[in-house]
């Protein structure tokens, strides 16, 4: 499904990524872990296509296409998915217009008919009640006033939405008690798929428990530094980054 | 340098020699303008005539005139607007009412009135709705009593200029404790000559009793590309506890030049809410001032603006509170374009018995090109203690976190910086209280969008 090779970026002449290697197949959720500076924000703003970073080597196919080629509502219709860590408030865009406008921009590039007003109700009624939001929350703008927790669990439902093939979970766990955490985490496991891969980026082990993963990565430096079954996390919590020659006391 | 000649030195920040074209037009055109036969109406017109010959057109050495240069018009001959007859064809007139839905209307074609087009049907009785030049028959005291009044012509240089060659326009007269339900439209249609560039001078009045309320809707739209001047003045007497809703949507063509002053004088308890939307003409210049002249009178002075290419727009706003007790609320809105340029000068004066004054005023700009440009300059004057004022003035681009958020979930480029920009206008455009013609607004922000 994607396949990164030797990718290497950086960001105001900084060198952040080191050569990641990273193949993901369909249906596999890996974590990746990492302590704050490794990179691994880094690595999801690259896979997402937004600006300012300098991609110096390397490559990324995703279904056997060059994904740094392409602009990022192209990713975006070809199946890639960002939640953001910090999802962005657009004050005077209501949340229902921006699902809309997003859903149909996707399948309009996709050559998939526009849905009308009443379809995307429909449809949007149906995710909301899952993920336990309200009418109230598609009324106003997006992620404006929201809290930490209503802002993941709006990134959720974009994602239950947009219904993407590869979702990319960057700090998902960051900000939220764990009730919330709970929510989100159900959130994301129902969509879960043979056909659907997802890259869950996280700092703390406790994500890991809701979201169990098939694959973890510890990042560090820029580049991935070890790799193992869900096991590996829990090593971590246990003992920190410091065998990676991470100092984290400071 | 020592001036070599005996003639009265000029004001400053004037230029009176722009005044001889017009000058010369007014002695040719006098005796044929409506209601010449009337000695007070003779009276106000050589006022006006007087006044603008002694000041001419306004030059950036004017501090009101700071930033808006209007050079432009004297390197232009006008002419007064002929009579285009039945010449001129509209397949549709630009209405905020549903397809099909009809109203109260007048018509104007450079100034002049054109009754086969226009309707006073769905008016309540007792309510006047007519042009100026019938209303100097018809109507002569209503407009002696009001005309002039507050937008006086020996005050501003280009109201002079309106006042000296005042001949036609709306005139709305609503009684005591009537409401009009039905919005009141205002079509105002540049057309212009192949010949020349042609010069109008609309004159608007608008006189809303005690207790009663009317929703009005201008339309300003152009016809063709000839080079066409509208100096339009309009003035609006709200009386005790009445409401005039007076929206205007400005939309003229590229070759047009549109200056407008709007001077509204509101009772105790009435409420005058003005907004306006500018999206078209060369240079325009809106100046609206209101007056609170009663305790607990309320007035909101609103807009929004788009311009791109070479397009100058000039927002110049006045704001008096004259009483104790009353409220205002100003928000302005643009977005600049290519080497398009804003200009938005807002004062707020409070006068030192305007004790409990509640006074709001926000300017906001997004600049879309590096060679965009607004100029910002809100003042506020309080001579009065306990009152509560606030403004703000922003300049900005747009965000490129909310692009690349929008990007990343499909949406693309034109069309995110299109939401974007229709979120950053949408704030002022919730200050019209009336449904249809916020909603009609809103489409003519998107038409906008769209024409990129």
């Amino acid at each position: 499904m994607i396949e990164i090779k030797n990718l290497h970026a950086t960001v105001d002449g900084k060198e952040i990524l080191k050569g990641i290697d990273l193949t993901i197949n369909p249906g596999e959720v890996h974590a990746i872990m990492g302590p704050n500076g490794s990179g691994k924000s880094t690595l999801s703003y690259v896979l997402a296509g937004r600006d300012g970073y300098e991609i110096t080597e390397g490559s990324v196919s995703f279904f056997g296409k060059d994904l740094l080629e392409m602009e990022p509502e192209e990713r975006a219709a070809a199946g890639l998915f960002l939640a953001f860590q910090y999802p962005v408030e657009i004050p005077g865009v209501a949340n229902t217009t921006f699902l809309k406008s997003a859903l149909n921009a996707i399948r309009k590039q996709r050559g998939e008919p526009e849905l009308d007003a009443m379809q995307f109700l429909k449809l949007v009624r149906e995710k909301t009640k899952a993920l336990n939001m309200t009418d109230e929350m598609l009324k106003r703008a997006v992620n404006v006033g929201f809290s930490g927790g209503e802002k993941k669990r709006n990134e959720t439902l974009q994602m239950a939405v947009l219904q993407p093939k590869f979702a990319i979970l960057d700090e998902t766990d960051s900000g939220l008690d764990i009730d919330a955490l709970k929510i989100v985490a159900e959130g994301v496991n129902a969509l879960r798929s043979p056909e659907r891969s997802m890259l869950v980026i996280t700092h703390y082990q406790r994500l890991l428990d809701y979201i169990v993963p098939d694959h973890v990565h510890v990042l560090a430096f820029g580049k991935i530094q070890r790799s193992g079954g869900k096991e590996l996390a829990l090593e971590l919590e246990k003992n920190g980054y410091a065998e990676f020659g991470v100092n984290e006391a400071a | 340098m020592a001036s070599t000649t005996l003639t009265a030195p000029a004001p400053r920040g004037y230029d009176p020699a722009a005044a001889k074209p017009f000058l010369e037009q007014f002695d040719r055109v006098k005796d044929g303008l409506p209601g010449a036969g009337l000695s007070w109406l003779n009276e106000l017109r050589s006022q006006g005539q007087a006044r603008f010959a002694a000041l001419g057109l306004p030059t950036v050495k004017n501090e009101s005139w700071r930033y808006t240069n209007l050079r432009a018009l004297d390197k232009l001959t006008f002419q007064p607007a002929a009579e285009t007859g039945e010449a001129v064809r509209f397949d549709v007139l630009p209405t905020v009412r549903a397809d099909g839905a009809t109203g109260p209307r007048l018509v104007f074609v450079d100034g002049r009135f054109r009754a086969e087009l226009s309707s006073t049907t769905g008016l309540p009785a007792g309510v006047e709705l007519l042009n100026l030049a019938d209303a100097l028959t018809r109507k002569p005291d209503l407009v002696a009593e009001h005309l002039g009044r507050i937008a006086a012509p020996d005050d501003r240089t280009l109201v002079a200029l309106n006042t000296a060659f005042l001949a036609d326009g709306p005139v709305l007269h609503v009684p005591r404790g009537v409401t009009v339900d039905e919005t009141i439209e205002l079509v105002f249609v540049s057309v212009g000559s192949e010949a020349q560039p042609t010069a109008f001078h609309p004159r608007g009045l608008i006189v809303a009793e005690a207790e009663s309320h009317a929703v009005i809707v201008e339309h300003h739209v152009g016809l063709g590309s000839c080079t066409t001047l509208s100096n339009g003045v309009t003035e609006v007497f709200v009386g005790e506890g009445a409401s005039v809703h007076h929206y205007k949507v400005q939309r003229e063509h590229a070759e047009s030049f549109h200056l407008s002053h709007t001077a509204a004088k509101v009772a105790g308890k009435g409420v005058y809410d003005n907004f306006i939307l500018t999206i078209g003409a060369k240079l325009s210049r809106n100046e609206v001032n209101s007056v609170l002249d009663g305790e607990e009178g309320d007035t909101h002075v609103s807009g929004a603006y788009m311009v791109r290419g070479g397009q100058h727009v000039d927002t110049t706003t006045f704001i008096d509170h004259a009483k104790p007790c009353c409220t205002s609320r100003e928000v302005y809105k643009g977005v600049i374009d290519d080497q398009a340029r804003a200009v938005f000068q807002g004062k707020i004066i409070v006068r030192p018995d305007a004790q409990k004054t509640d006074g709001y005023q926000q300017n906001r700009a997004l600049l879309l090109s590096d060679t965009a440009e607004i100029d910002a300059k809100p003042e506020l004057e309080i001579y009065a203690d306990d009152v509560k004022c606030s403004h703000g003035a922003t300049v900005g681009e747009l965000d490129d976190d909310q692009l690349f958020y929008l990007r990343a979930r499909g949406i693309d480029k034109a069309e995110a910086r299109g939401l974007l920009i229709g979120a950053f206008l949408s704030e002022a455009l919730e200050e019209i209280a009336e449904e249809s013609v916020r909603d009609a607004f809103q489409s003519y922000v998107a038409d906008w969008q769209n024409v990129r």
